[in-house]
Protein backbone atom coordinates (compact mmCIF):
# COMPACT_ATOMS: atom_id res chain seq x y z
CA UNK A 1 0.00 0.00 0.00
CA UNK A 2 3.17 2.09 0.60
CA UNK A 3 3.63 2.57 -3.26
CA UNK A 4 -0.07 4.05 -4.20
CA UNK A 5 1.18 7.77 -3.38
CA UNK A 6 4.25 7.03 -5.25
CA UNK A 7 2.29 5.92 -8.34
CA UNK A 8 -0.23 8.60 -8.14
CA UNK A 9 2.79 10.90 -8.16
CA UNK A 10 4.25 9.53 -11.07
CA UNK A 11 0.52 9.36 -12.76
CA UNK A 12 0.06 13.22 -12.45
CA UNK A 13 3.83 14.04 -13.51
CA UNK A 14 3.13 12.16 -16.76
CA UNK A 15 0.11 13.97 -16.79
CA UNK A 16 1.33 17.21 -16.54
CA UNK A 17 3.72 16.65 -19.02
CA UNK A 18 1.36 15.87 -21.05
CA UNK A 19 -1.10 18.72 -20.64
CA UNK A 20 2.04 20.79 -20.91
CA UNK A 21 2.74 19.84 -24.38
CA UNK A 22 -0.95 20.42 -25.14
CA UNK A 23 -0.50 23.56 -24.31
CA UNK A 24 3.03 24.08 -26.09
CA UNK A 25 1.20 23.37 -29.04
CA UNK A 26 -1.60 25.21 -28.89
CA UNK A 27 -1.34 28.47 -28.90
CA UNK A 28 -4.26 30.95 -28.07
CA UNK A 29 -4.22 34.51 -28.34
CA UNK A 30 -6.41 36.92 -26.91
CA UNK A 31 -8.99 37.16 -29.63
CA UNK A 32 -10.61 33.77 -29.50
CA UNK A 33 -9.97 30.19 -29.80
CA UNK A 34 -7.30 30.60 -32.75
CA UNK A 35 -3.22 29.65 -33.16
CA UNK A 36 -1.02 32.00 -33.50
CA UNK A 37 0.17 30.24 -36.61
CA UNK A 38 -3.53 30.75 -38.36
CA UNK A 39 -3.80 34.34 -37.46
CA UNK A 40 -1.07 35.70 -39.12
CA UNK A 41 -1.87 35.18 -42.19
CA UNK A 42 -1.35 38.19 -44.65
CA UNK A 43 -4.46 38.35 -45.59
CA UNK A 44 -6.26 37.87 -42.72
CA UNK A 45 -7.92 41.39 -43.59
CA UNK A 46 -10.60 40.83 -45.65
CA UNK A 47 -12.27 43.89 -47.21
CA UNK A 48 -16.29 44.14 -47.43
CA UNK A 49 -18.31 44.77 -50.42
CA UNK A 50 -20.01 47.91 -51.02
CA UNK A 51 -23.39 48.53 -48.57
CA UNK A 52 -25.64 50.35 -47.09
CA UNK A 53 -24.20 53.39 -44.98
CA UNK A 54 -24.54 52.00 -41.68
CA UNK A 55 -25.89 54.95 -39.26
CA UNK A 56 -23.38 56.80 -37.31
CA UNK A 57 -23.98 55.57 -33.42
CA UNK A 58 -23.03 59.29 -31.80
CA UNK A 59 -22.55 62.61 -32.69
CA UNK A 60 -18.54 63.90 -34.44
CA UNK A 61 -18.15 59.88 -35.06
CA UNK A 62 -16.13 60.15 -37.84
CA UNK A 63 -18.03 58.27 -40.82
CA UNK A 64 -17.71 54.55 -41.32
CA UNK A 65 -16.37 53.72 -45.31
CA UNK A 66 -19.15 52.02 -46.80
CA UNK A 67 -16.94 50.25 -49.74
CA UNK A 68 -14.63 47.81 -50.27
CA UNK A 69 -10.67 49.86 -50.09
CA UNK A 70 -9.28 46.41 -51.16
CA UNK A 71 -6.15 47.86 -53.06
CA UNK A 72 -6.95 51.59 -51.86
CA UNK A 73 -3.11 52.90 -50.50
CA UNK A 74 -2.30 55.82 -49.27
CA UNK A 75 1.32 56.89 -50.00
CA UNK A 76 3.24 60.39 -50.08
CA UNK A 77 2.98 60.26 -52.90
CA UNK A 78 -0.68 59.38 -53.56
CA UNK A 79 -3.73 59.30 -51.59
CA UNK A 80 -6.08 56.58 -52.95
CA UNK A 81 -8.85 58.44 -51.05
CA UNK A 82 -8.78 61.89 -52.26
CA UNK A 83 -8.90 60.64 -55.77
CA UNK A 84 -12.51 60.87 -55.17
CA UNK A 85 -12.99 62.15 -51.79
CA UNK A 86 -11.17 65.84 -52.27
CA UNK A 87 -13.71 68.83 -52.96
CA UNK A 88 -12.25 69.13 -56.46
CA UNK A 89 -13.22 65.80 -57.43
CA UNK A 90 -16.09 64.93 -54.95
CA UNK A 91 -18.69 66.27 -57.43
CA UNK A 92 -17.87 64.49 -60.33
CA UNK A 93 -17.38 61.15 -58.21
CA UNK A 94 -20.67 61.71 -56.37
CA UNK A 95 -18.59 60.68 -52.80
CA UNK A 96 -18.79 62.73 -49.76
CA UNK A 97 -16.63 65.68 -49.40
CA UNK A 98 -14.11 66.02 -46.99
CA UNK A 99 -15.64 67.77 -44.44
CA UNK A 100 -14.81 71.48 -43.30
CA UNK A 101 -13.02 70.81 -40.22
CA UNK A 102 -10.56 68.67 -42.32
CA UNK A 103 -9.23 72.09 -43.65
CA UNK A 104 -7.85 73.82 -40.15
CA UNK A 105 -4.28 73.26 -39.00
CA UNK A 106 -3.76 72.38 -35.03
CA UNK A 107 -3.71 76.09 -34.53
CA UNK A 108 -7.60 76.08 -35.93
CA UNK A 109 -6.58 77.75 -38.50
CA UNK A 110 -7.79 78.28 -42.12
CA UNK A 111 -5.79 76.02 -45.06
CA UNK A 112 -6.41 75.71 -48.39
CA UNK A 113 -6.11 72.14 -48.79
CA UNK A 114 -6.02 69.56 -46.51
CA UNK A 115 -3.98 69.74 -42.83
CA UNK A 116 -1.80 67.43 -42.95
CA UNK A 117 -2.73 65.96 -39.75
CA UNK A 118 -5.65 64.46 -41.62
CA UNK A 119 -4.06 62.98 -44.83
CA UNK A 120 -4.34 59.41 -43.09
CA UNK A 121 -7.79 58.64 -43.43
CA UNK A 122 -7.62 55.52 -42.00
CA UNK A 123 -6.83 56.52 -38.76
CA UNK A 124 -10.25 57.36 -38.23
CA UNK A 125 -12.36 56.31 -40.86
CA UNK A 126 -12.66 52.64 -41.49
CA UNK A 127 -14.48 50.12 -43.43
CA UNK A 128 -17.87 49.61 -41.88
CA UNK A 129 -18.69 45.79 -40.58
CA UNK A 130 -21.25 44.66 -38.41
CA UNK A 131 -19.07 42.66 -36.13
CA UNK A 132 -20.27 41.47 -33.04
CA UNK A 133 -18.91 43.25 -30.08
CA UNK A 134 -16.33 41.29 -27.94
CA UNK A 135 -16.96 42.16 -24.86
CA UNK A 136 -19.98 43.51 -23.49
CA UNK A 137 -20.49 46.83 -23.95
CA UNK A 138 -23.02 49.59 -21.98
CA UNK A 139 -21.88 52.62 -24.17
CA UNK A 140 -24.96 55.20 -25.15
CA UNK A 141 -24.56 58.54 -26.88
CA UNK A 142 -24.80 61.45 -25.04
CA UNK A 143 -27.26 62.87 -27.70
CA UNK A 144 -29.66 61.71 -30.52
CA UNK A 145 -27.76 61.55 -33.56
CA UNK A 146 -30.75 63.77 -35.47
CA UNK A 147 -29.64 66.22 -33.30
CA UNK A 148 -26.62 67.12 -35.34
CA UNK B 1 6.97 11.06 -115.65
CA UNK B 2 3.49 11.95 -116.45
CA UNK B 3 3.62 14.46 -113.29
CA UNK B 4 6.13 16.80 -115.35
CA UNK B 5 3.89 18.61 -117.30
CA UNK B 6 2.40 20.19 -113.76
CA UNK B 7 5.38 21.11 -112.83
CA UNK B 8 5.77 25.03 -113.49
CA UNK B 9 8.98 26.12 -115.42
CA UNK B 10 10.15 28.48 -112.92
CA UNK B 11 10.37 24.95 -110.53
CA UNK B 12 12.64 23.56 -113.33
CA UNK B 13 14.26 26.01 -113.42
CA UNK B 14 16.27 25.74 -109.95
CA UNK B 15 14.89 22.10 -109.06
CA UNK B 16 12.14 20.70 -107.24
CA UNK B 17 14.61 19.53 -104.38
CA UNK B 18 15.96 23.20 -103.95
CA UNK B 19 11.97 24.25 -104.13
CA UNK B 20 11.50 21.82 -101.18
CA UNK B 21 14.40 22.99 -99.16
CA UNK B 22 13.13 26.82 -99.56
CA UNK B 23 9.69 25.78 -98.15
CA UNK B 24 10.57 23.87 -95.45
CA UNK B 25 13.61 26.72 -94.30
CA UNK B 26 10.42 29.18 -94.56
CA UNK B 27 9.03 26.89 -92.25
CA UNK B 28 11.64 26.87 -89.67
CA UNK B 29 12.31 30.62 -89.75
CA UNK B 30 8.90 31.49 -89.28
CA UNK B 31 8.37 28.98 -86.43
CA UNK B 32 12.23 30.26 -84.97
CA UNK B 33 10.77 34.09 -85.83
CA UNK B 34 7.61 33.56 -83.59
CA UNK B 35 9.41 31.09 -80.88
CA UNK B 36 11.77 33.93 -80.26
CA UNK B 37 8.80 36.69 -80.40
CA UNK B 38 7.21 34.57 -77.90
CA UNK B 39 10.04 33.80 -75.80
CA UNK B 40 10.32 37.51 -74.80
CA UNK B 41 6.94 37.83 -74.13
CA UNK B 42 6.77 35.80 -71.28
CA UNK B 43 7.05 37.20 -67.74
CA UNK B 44 10.14 35.25 -66.83
CA UNK B 45 11.99 37.09 -69.32
CA UNK B 46 10.66 40.54 -68.19
CA UNK B 47 11.46 39.87 -64.54
CA UNK B 48 14.97 38.49 -65.83
CA UNK B 49 16.06 41.69 -65.74
CA UNK B 50 16.60 43.13 -61.95
CA UNK B 51 15.09 46.25 -62.99
CA UNK B 52 11.73 44.99 -63.79
CA UNK B 53 12.16 42.27 -61.23
CA UNK B 54 13.03 45.13 -58.25
CA UNK B 55 10.66 47.66 -59.16
CA UNK B 56 7.46 46.79 -61.30
CA UNK B 57 7.20 43.01 -60.93
CA UNK B 58 7.16 43.56 -56.38
CA UNK B 59 4.59 46.43 -56.95
CA UNK B 60 2.78 44.40 -59.14
CA UNK B 61 2.56 41.29 -56.77
CA UNK B 62 0.58 43.38 -54.28
CA UNK B 63 -2.48 43.78 -57.26
CA UNK B 64 -5.48 41.35 -58.43
CA UNK B 65 -3.67 41.24 -61.86
CA UNK B 66 -1.17 39.06 -59.92
CA UNK B 67 -3.17 37.00 -57.60
CA UNK B 68 -6.95 36.62 -56.98
CA UNK B 69 -10.01 34.22 -56.16
CA UNK B 70 -9.65 32.26 -59.71
CA UNK B 71 -5.75 32.18 -60.24
CA UNK B 72 -6.91 34.11 -63.85
CA UNK B 73 -3.98 36.48 -64.09
CA UNK B 74 -2.71 39.40 -66.75
CA UNK B 75 1.20 39.18 -67.14
CA UNK B 76 3.47 41.59 -67.75
CA UNK B 77 2.63 41.23 -71.88
CA UNK B 78 -0.89 40.81 -71.52
CA UNK B 79 -1.02 45.03 -70.70
CA UNK B 80 2.13 46.20 -72.13
CA UNK B 81 2.79 44.14 -75.41
CA UNK B 82 -0.24 44.38 -78.17
CA UNK B 83 -2.11 40.79 -79.19
CA UNK B 84 -2.70 41.64 -82.24
CA UNK B 85 0.65 41.37 -85.00
CA UNK B 86 1.17 44.67 -86.42
CA UNK B 87 0.79 46.61 -83.76
CA UNK B 88 3.33 44.06 -81.68
CA UNK B 89 5.99 44.26 -84.41
CA UNK B 90 5.45 48.25 -83.46
CA UNK B 91 5.97 47.61 -79.77
CA UNK B 92 8.60 45.04 -79.90
CA UNK B 93 10.91 47.39 -82.59
CA UNK B 94 10.27 50.31 -79.85
CA UNK B 95 11.58 47.58 -77.16
CA UNK B 96 14.83 48.41 -78.71
CA UNK B 97 15.03 51.36 -76.77
CA UNK B 98 14.65 49.39 -73.80
CA UNK B 99 18.00 47.35 -74.26
CA UNK B 100 19.62 50.71 -75.07
CA UNK B 101 18.80 52.10 -71.85
CA UNK B 102 19.34 48.52 -70.03
CA UNK B 103 22.95 48.88 -71.27
CA UNK B 104 23.56 52.57 -70.52
CA UNK B 105 21.70 51.50 -67.01
CA UNK B 106 19.42 54.20 -67.04
CA UNK B 107 17.28 52.64 -64.12
CA UNK B 108 19.54 50.31 -62.92
CA UNK B 109 18.86 51.09 -58.82
CA UNK B 110 15.14 51.65 -57.11
CA UNK B 111 16.48 54.99 -56.55
CA UNK B 112 16.98 55.86 -60.42
CA UNK B 113 13.88 54.52 -61.31
CA UNK B 114 12.30 56.23 -58.92
CA UNK B 115 13.34 59.42 -59.99
CA UNK B 116 12.17 58.40 -63.71
CA UNK B 117 9.19 56.80 -62.83
CA UNK B 118 6.63 59.85 -63.78
CA UNK B 119 8.53 59.76 -66.96
CA UNK B 120 7.68 55.91 -67.51
CA UNK B 121 4.35 55.91 -66.19
CA UNK B 122 3.00 58.69 -68.64
CA UNK B 123 4.57 56.82 -71.19
CA UNK B 124 2.41 54.47 -70.81
CA UNK B 125 -0.52 56.41 -69.59
CA UNK B 126 -0.65 58.28 -72.99
CA UNK B 127 0.20 55.17 -75.30
CA UNK B 128 -3.11 53.83 -73.13
CA UNK B 129 -5.01 56.51 -73.78
CA UNK B 130 -4.03 56.72 -77.64
CA UNK B 131 -5.35 52.90 -78.42
CA UNK B 132 -8.30 52.94 -76.08
CA UNK B 133 -6.95 51.12 -73.57
CA UNK B 134 -6.75 47.99 -76.20
CA UNK B 135 -4.83 45.51 -74.06
CA UNK B 136 -7.13 46.40 -71.18
CA UNK B 137 -10.24 45.23 -73.26
CA UNK B 138 -8.66 42.42 -74.40
CA UNK B 139 -9.95 40.78 -71.27
CA UNK B 140 -12.38 43.83 -69.66
CA UNK B 141 -15.43 44.48 -72.38
CA UNK B 142 -17.50 47.10 -71.88
CA UNK B 143 -20.48 45.32 -73.61
CA UNK B 144 -20.50 42.09 -71.63
CA UNK B 145 -20.32 44.11 -68.10
CA UNK B 146 -22.74 43.18 -65.95
CA UNK B 147 -23.45 46.24 -63.50
CA UNK B 148 -25.38 44.20 -60.85
CA UNK B 149 -22.51 42.07 -60.41
CA UNK B 150 -20.28 45.30 -59.72
CA UNK B 151 -19.93 47.39 -57.16
CA UNK B 152 -22.10 49.90 -56.62
CA UNK B 153 -19.49 52.98 -57.54
CA UNK B 154 -18.46 51.17 -60.45
CA UNK B 155 -22.12 50.44 -61.38
CA UNK B 156 -22.80 53.80 -61.33
CA UNK B 157 -19.29 55.36 -62.51
CA UNK B 158 -19.33 52.97 -65.95
CA UNK B 159 -21.61 53.86 -67.73
CA UNK B 160 -21.79 57.83 -67.42
CA UNK B 161 -17.79 56.90 -68.58
CA UNK B 162 -18.65 55.48 -71.14
CA UNK B 163 -21.62 57.80 -72.96
CA UNK B 164 -18.31 60.46 -72.06
CA UNK B 165 -15.80 58.24 -73.98
CA UNK B 166 -13.31 57.92 -71.50
CA UNK B 167 -11.45 54.91 -71.58
CA UNK B 168 -10.07 52.58 -68.72
CA UNK B 169 -6.91 54.28 -68.00
CA UNK B 170 -8.26 57.77 -67.42
CA UNK B 171 -9.53 56.74 -63.99
CA UNK B 172 -7.45 53.22 -63.38
CA UNK B 173 -3.74 54.67 -63.12
CA UNK B 174 -1.79 52.86 -60.73
CA UNK B 175 -3.58 49.71 -60.62
CA UNK B 176 -0.82 47.44 -60.95
CA UNK B 177 2.38 49.56 -60.09
CA UNK B 178 2.94 51.98 -57.78
CA UNK B 179 1.98 55.85 -59.11
CA UNK B 180 4.82 58.60 -59.15
CA UNK B 181 4.46 61.50 -57.10
CA UNK B 182 0.93 62.68 -58.04
CA UNK B 183 -0.06 66.91 -57.41
CA UNK B 184 -3.61 66.18 -55.66
CA UNK B 185 -3.81 70.21 -54.31
CA UNK B 186 -3.14 68.31 -50.67
CA UNK B 187 -0.41 70.48 -48.89
CA UNK B 188 2.52 71.78 -50.33
CA UNK B 189 4.60 68.68 -50.94
CA UNK B 190 3.41 67.53 -54.23
CA UNK B 191 3.27 70.84 -55.61
CA UNK B 192 4.98 70.53 -59.27
CA UNK B 193 4.63 66.83 -59.40
CA UNK B 194 2.53 64.69 -62.09
CA UNK B 195 -1.11 65.76 -62.22
CA UNK B 196 -3.14 62.96 -63.34
CA UNK B 197 -6.17 63.81 -65.34
CA UNK B 198 -9.56 61.44 -65.27
CA UNK B 199 -10.21 62.53 -68.86
CA UNK B 200 -11.89 65.39 -68.63
CA UNK B 201 -12.01 67.65 -71.58
CA UNK B 202 -9.44 70.31 -70.70
CA UNK B 203 -10.73 73.43 -69.63
CA UNK B 204 -12.21 76.13 -71.25
CA UNK B 205 -11.16 78.94 -68.81
CA UNK B 206 -7.97 78.94 -67.93
CA UNK B 207 -6.57 80.23 -64.29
Amino acid sequence: MRFIPALALAATVLLSGVSSVGAQEKLVNEIGNVTIEGNSKVDMFRPEKDQQTITRNFQKQPPLIPHSVKGYVITQNFNKCMDCHSKERAEETGATKVAKSHYLDREDKKQTNISPRRYFCQQCHVPQFDAKPLVENTYKPAAKKGAE
Amino acid sequence: MSLNKYIPSWVKRIGVVTVLLLFVAGIVFWGGFNWALEATNKESFCISCHEMQENVFKEYQNTIHYTNRTGVRATCPDCHVPKEWGPKMIRKVQASNEVLHKLLGTIDTPEKFNAKRAQLAQNEWRRMKANDSRECRNCHNYDYMDYTEQGNRAARMHPVAFDEGKTCIDCHKGIAHTLPQIDQHIGKRNEGAAEISHGEKPKEESK
